[in-house]
């Protein structure tokens, strides 16, 4: 059943990679401060893991980044652009992908159409050549496919290729958005809970293709998660909100040691020492 | 993963994505192709009729399924876009005398761009309320047709409401007379567009259309113009649509606004429905449930007057209620039993007879 026998060699030419810089963001919903001057940076080829307290502004922070949400105050810029002014769809073309805190799949498609979908940037034929199905149109689905299968070997999705999104179980799910949003084959990868839910086994294999995907493929990964094991393992710098403040910036183990998160975790079952 | 170890085997992606690549799907579309080749042999003139009126519909219904099934836009303007391909293939051919069969391309050109425009709301409204939006270009059509005298059908300085248009000729043949030869050029145009509508979402094209319907903001973030995309749907279904308009009025030679009403988009909607959402052989199975069903039931109460259990009369002033009502049955019918429609149906039944005698 395997088609990886016929894939070429592994090989992925690496992505274009930009630093990221969060500059004063400040985002509000009526009365409710999201995020209050907020300003990181984060630099090509890391792994930079945001955490935070629930409601603390993580995932606004990431709706930002792709444009989703149009922040009151502040730039944030990428590859000389500036993402406040850019809609959502203009990213990919930057080379930004990102995944959701509540998966977010084409449900009745299959495994295989999502993550082609990956690749709709990437796909220059017209409707007219998509209606004929021949020549250049066929190549350019083949071609894309090729690409599209090695995404799929690394992340051992093989088995499941050809079935609908929506019949599969919560973790490949989480691992198939993951597969989609790397088909395009981006140079940033904002990454929303990827381990929510998942058992300690699905967990170790979903730690294990982050961490393959930032050092084979060269993409720079923003990831917010709650496990703080996870978190201190695999990533570079750690990013802390509270309250849409960033109270703390720095390598896993000064944050673990920075007694305002210390603070903002208390009675939170002191999941920062636990680990 | 034993189960699929007995399908079908691939060696190049090549030939995985080839158009139909299983020995079944083979011998199936074998099956259709000699149905179709032997229905005009061995049917009468009433039978081919009701062949065409199907064609007709089913290229409608898959121009509206393109836009409803596949994209998730709702629209209630099926009449509406249909009159502005008829209308527009009539006027072409009436007022400028250009020949048939350009004008129905053109008509269909014409039809997408009117769809496009109508298409603009979408960009703000979604579900129920874009229905609503597009029950206006049902509106303005409508209104357009009653209202601007040249296609108000002024003839012989009279108005007559219904606008006669040439006969279409081709090969010798005249096709709004001989429904046989209006078959052969009808079966050839649906098949294209079976073809090139399948094709169409093989590619990236169709799949962002699916996109736009399962996950809007997922598809906007993977890069999915979106406003374009929808833009796009309208305008392909509309072209379709637009083509079967062209066609109706090109096989009835006198058409009038009367065909065009609200209540043929909901009859377009049914068929989609119960035929399947999002498959193009279920808007063929509803096309042909849809034109069948009302013939069906009119047979069946001339039946029933020739033998006397009905009285003649009662039964011709109840015919349309009788007709409308199993509409609605039909369509409840499949929404509580099988909301994907007569196409899943029939796949279940496959699957059964599959595995048979060996299911469970
Ligand atoms: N679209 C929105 N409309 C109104 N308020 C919002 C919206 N999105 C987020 N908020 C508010 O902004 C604050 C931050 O929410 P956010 O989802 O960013 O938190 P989070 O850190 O991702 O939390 P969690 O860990 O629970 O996912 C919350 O108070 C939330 O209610
Ligand atoms: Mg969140």
């Amino acid at each position: 059943m395997t088609l990886s026998r016929f894939a070429r060699p592994y090989e992925v030419n690496q992505p274009e990679r930009h630093r990221l810089e969060v500059q004063n963001v400040s985002l509000s919903f009526g009365g409710v401060n999201a995020l209050t001057s907020v300003s990181l940076t984060c630099e090509p080829g890391e792994i930079l893991a945001i955490i935070g307290p629930n409601g603390a502004g993580k995932t606004s922070l990431l709706n930002c980044i792709c444009s989703l949400y149009r922040p009151q105050r502040g730039r944030i810029v990428y590859h000389d652009r500036n993402l406040v002014t850019t809609s959502p769809h203009q990213l990919p073309k930057l080379g930004i992908a990102r995944t959701f805190q509540n998966i977010e799949l084409f449900s009745h498609m299959t495994v295989l159409d999502n993550l082609m979908l990956g690749r709709h940037i990437h796909m220059k034929k017209n409707i007219f050549t998509s209606m004929l199905y021949w020549g250049p149109g066929q190549r350019e689905e083949i071609h894309h496919r090729e690409f599209v299968e090695q995404v799929i070997d690394l992340l051992e999705i093989q088995h499941i290729r050809k079935q609908q999104v929506g019949s599969l179980a919560y973790g490949l799910q989480k691992r198939v958005e993951l597969g989609r949003a790397l088909a395009m084959n981006p140079g940033l990868l904002l990454l929303d809970e990827p381990m929510a839910g998942m058992n300690v086994e699905e967990k170790e294999d979903m730690a294990r293709f982050i961490l393959d995907i930032n050092e084979e493929w060269g993409v720079t990964i923003i990831l917010i998660e709650h496990d703080m094991g996870v978190v201190m393992d695999i990533s570079d710098r750690v990013a802390v909100l509270d309250f849409g403040r960033l109270i703390a910036l720095g390598t896993p183990h000064e944050v673990r040691a920075n007694p305002q998160v210390i603070q903002a975790y208390l009675g939170q079952e002191h999941a920062l020492m636990q680990e | 993963m034993t189960a699929t170890q007995c399908g079908v085997f691939h060696e190049s992606y090549g030939s995985d994505l080839q158009l139909r690549p299983t020995t079944m799907q083979r011998i199936r579309i074998v099956l259709v192709l000699a149905v179709v080749v032997i229905l005009p042999l061995v049917a009468n003139n009433y039978l081919i009729r009701i062949s065409n009126s199907i064609i007709i519909a089913a290229i409608g219904a898959i121009g509206l399924n393109i836009l409803v099934g596949y994209t998730g836009q709702i629209s209630l303007g099926q009449g509406a876009f249909l009159a502005v391909g008829a209308y527009s293939s009539a006027l072409l051919t009436t007022y400028y005398d250009i020949p048939w069969p350009i004008a129905v391309v053109l008509a269909s050109f014409i039809t997408a761009g009117i769809g496009m425009m109508f298409g603009i709301p979408s960009l703000r409204l979604k579900g129920l309320y874009l229905a609503v939006a597009t029950l206006a270009a049902q509106q303005i059509v409508q209104w357009v047709l009653n209202n601007w005298d040249p296609i108000d059908g002024l003839q012989d300085g009279r108005a007559t409401n219904a606008l006669r248009i040439p006969d279409p000729k081709i090969f010798g043949y005249q096709l709004n007379q001989d429904e046989k030869a209006f078959y052969v050029f009808g079966v050839l145009i649906l098949i294209a567009v079976v073809i090139v509508t399948v094709n169409l979402f093989r590619t990236h094209v169709g799949r962002a259309f699916i996109a736009i319907r399962d996950q809007d903001i997922a598809a906007e973030v993977m890069g999915v113009n979106i406003f374009r995309y929808k833009l796009l749907a309208f305008a392909t279904s509309s072209f379709f649509v637009g083509l079967a308009g062209a066609l109706l009025a090109q096989h009835s030679t006198a058409i009038s606004w009367e065909r065009f009403t609200i209540e043929i988009s909901i009859q377009y909607l049914a068929m989609i429905i119960i035929g399947g959402l999002g498959t193009i052989s279920g808007s063929i199975y509803g096309a042909i449930f849809i034109t069948v069903l009302p013939e069906l039931l009119r047979e069946m109460g001339d039946f029933l007057t020739k033998s006397e259990v009905l009285n003649a009369d009662d039964f011709r002033l109840y015919l349309p209620f009788i007709q409308r009502g199993a509409f609605g049955v039909a369509i409840v019918i499949t929404l509580i039993l099988e909301p994907e429609g007569i196409v899943k149906m029939w796949r279940d039944i496959k699957n059964y007879f599959r595995l048979w005698p060996f299911s469970y």
